[in-house]
């Protein structure tokens, strides 16, 4: 293959981008190894006294589970009810269909604050900060909108015609939609579950508004411990988040692949 | 259940049913019956609402008025699963996520089958349709005509009473069409099920059908075998949309059992009182028309003679077909067999005929009306 110039700058320019799109999240790798307590790039000394700490200390793991916990349920309620409400929409198509898809999708657009001191205000009245009920409903607002998009464009292809060979075979409309609808938008509702984990796990705003001393989310628990001092665990954490998410998405891309294959 | 065991096929009786979309009338008062074990085509233009009746009677759409029975139930309220009805569609409807033998014993499942006749029946079915061999494939991994054969197999795997089918054959070429077409006539046979057939292809229909029911704007203008059909079409716009025609206008007069008609100058007559003081019309067909030399006159009974002009002239083997175009400006096709010498582009001459051989027709409006 012969070299020439605007291949070379091409590849150049997709190089540096990659790498600009990477590196501050390679960055806090070598920072969580760090052997004292202080956030400096590059970091000196050498030790794994911050992972020990995110796992022993239990304000570090417990947060983590109180958000992993949060973001199974939070996952479990918006694929639910998204998956539900895209089914409907998509029946109701027409201006109905399109108001109420809008509706839903408005956490996605409203600002983050804005949510944030609304949902503040009602959970003060209802006494649900710091509660598990008060963490899994403003997520699953949040979630839902993911939900509804994922499968929403899932649905867009989903041939309906095939519901109706269904009922001409004998099929009532529940079995239906268990034996035909929900296999062939599996893909959708588990990318929409996937997202609705994702927000869930990584909200940080309207959680600070809602968070007590007593039930803590991980970003919460980061955001404070920022604030604090400047506490490598961080970095370690992120470090953890980083190593375990790329491996979610490498999994995916290799079975992905082996699916479209077989 | 064995598909071994011949079904007795169910007949559907259509009374008086109506389907309006808002405004708009889809079906209009229609009634119709299907004896069991028939054969019927729907045939019609698209809009002419014969896949409407089929989805009503398969239950995919409300009746807006009327009744349907299916044997002695009726099933006008009955919601489509329970009504156990075959229905193959145009573009098949296979479940991509399911297997060839999963397709076809998805009916049977719903029935609650044992999984072991369920085996069995879906064996047979595939060997009904030559594709036991593919069991184990995906709909994905098949051709149109071997996925319109699976989804022909599961459609009848539950040895339904009633088989519908919409335009089965819409999606495929010329020659796979008519392979299909003789299994399809071969699984009658076997079935002993009611067959409705909903296509716009006359020529398939006349393959396929004991009788056809033509549809036109959203009502049925004529039942009756292709060959009622051909010979005796009721109105113009069945005569036209069944084969090959040629329309004679002109002014009428009535006589006492056979009427004149008055075309490009020459007086025409056809048997038959004409029914209405409406337009009449002469439908011929290309081959009870002769081609002869001006000047040729009545002879052997043709005694309805028009002169024109030979404007196409086509060579097709054992015939020869004319286009012949009238005083008046409207063409004439005349079939005849292969003559020592064919009269060539330009040249006058006398086209006759028997005039039992003309239909009287009032006159619909409808002009030659179907594609290919």
């Amino acid at each position: 293959m012969k070299l020439n110039l605007p291949r070379l700058l091409l590849g150049l320019t997709c190089l540096l981008i990659a790498i600009w799109l990477v590196a501050p999240t390679l960055v806090i790798i070598p920072m969580s190894f760090a052997g004292k307590k202080s956030l400096v790039f590059p970091p000196q000394g050498f030790s794994l006294q911050w992972y020990e700490n995110f796992f022993t200390n239990p304000q570090w793991f417990g947060s983590l589970i109180v958000s992993a916990k949060v973001a199974v349920m939070v996952a479990v309620v918006a694929t639910v009810i998204g998956t539900m409400a895209a089914i409907g929409i998509e029946r109701l198509k027409g201006r109905a269909g399109g108001v109420i898809r809008a509706i839903l999708i408005t956490p996605m657009i409203v600002p983050g604050v804005v949510l944030a001191v609304g949902i503040y205000a009602v959970y003060l009245d209802m006494r649900l900060v710091g509660t598990w009920t008060g963490y899994v409903l403003a997520h699953t607002l949040l979630a839902i909108p993911f939900v509804v998009i994922a499968v929403g464009a899932n649905l867009a292809v989903f041939d309906q015609r095939l519901e109706t060979a269904a009922a001409s075979l004998g099929a009532s409309r529940l079995t239906t939609f268990f034996t035909i609808t929900l296999p062939l938008i599996l893909p959708g509702i588990l990318s929409g579950a996937l997202f609705a984990f994702v927000t869930s796990f990584d909200e940080v705003i309207v959680s600070l508004f809602i968070t007590s001393p007593e039930l803590k989310t991980l970003p919460v628990q980061i955001f404070s411990s920022m604030t604090r001092d400047a506490d490598p665990t961080v970095a370690a954490v992120g470090s953890l988040i980083f190593l375990a998410t790329s491996l979610i998405i490498g999994l995916g891309l290799i079975f992905g692949m082996r699916g479209r294959r077989a | 259940m064995t598909l071994d065991t011949i079904t007795k096929g169910a007949a559907i009786d259509i009374r008086g049913v109506s389907k309006f979309y808002g405004n708009f009338t889809a079906l209009d008062d229609v009634s119709l019956r299907v004896e069991p074990g028939e054969f019927m085509s729907f045939l019609g233009p698209s809009g002419s609402g014969k896949t409407t009746t089929l989805n009503l009677i398969a239950g995919f759409t409300d009746l807006s008025a009327g009744e349907i029975r299916l044997g002695a139930q009726s099933i006008g309220h009955v919601p489509a699963h329970k009504r156990n009805i075959g229905v193959v569609f145009q573009h098949y409807a296979l479940f991509p996520h399911m297997s060839v033998a999963q397709n076809v014993a998805y009916p049977l499942k719903q029935r609650g089958i044992a999984k072991a006749d369920r085996a069995r029946a879906v064996d047979q079915a595939l060997q009904k349709v030559q594709l036991e061999r593919f069991a184990h494939r995906y709909p994905s991994e098949l051709s149109g005509g071997q996925q319109q054969r699976v989804a022909l197999a599961r459609a009848m795997v539950f040895t339904p009473s009633l088989l519908l089918m919409d335009e089965p054959l819409g999606a495929l070429d010329k020659k796979l069409r008519e392979v299909l077409q003789l299994e399809i006539r071969r699984i009658h046979r076997d079935l002993g099920s009611t067959f409705v057939y909903v296509t716009h292809d006359q020529e398939e229909a006349l393959v396929l059908s004991d009788r056809i029911a033509v549809f036109n704007k959203g009502r049925i203008e004529q039942v009756g075998s292709g060959h009622q059909l051909y010979t005796r079409p009721e109105t113009l716009f069945v005569g036209q949309f069944i084969g090959e025609s040629s329309v004679l206008r002109g002014t009428h007069r009535v006589g006492a059992d056979e009427t004149a008609l008055t075309v490009a100058g020459a007086t025409l007559v056809a048997p038959g009182k004409a029914r209405t003081d409406a337009a009449q019309v002469i439908l011929l067909r290309p081959e009870s028309v002769m081609v002869q030399p001006v000047g040729t006159g009545p002879k052997d009974g043709m005694t309805n003679i028009l002169g024109g002009t030979v404007r196409e002239m086509l060579y097709l083997g054992a015939a020869l077909k004319y286009e012949v175009t009238l005083a008046d400006g409207s063409n004439v096709i005349a079939r005849t067999p292969t003559q020592h010498e064919p009269f060539a582009i330009g040249s006058a001459v006398e086209l006759a005929w028997n005039p039992k051989d003309g239909t009287l027709l009032p006159d619909d409006g409808s002009t030659a009306g179907h594609e290919g």
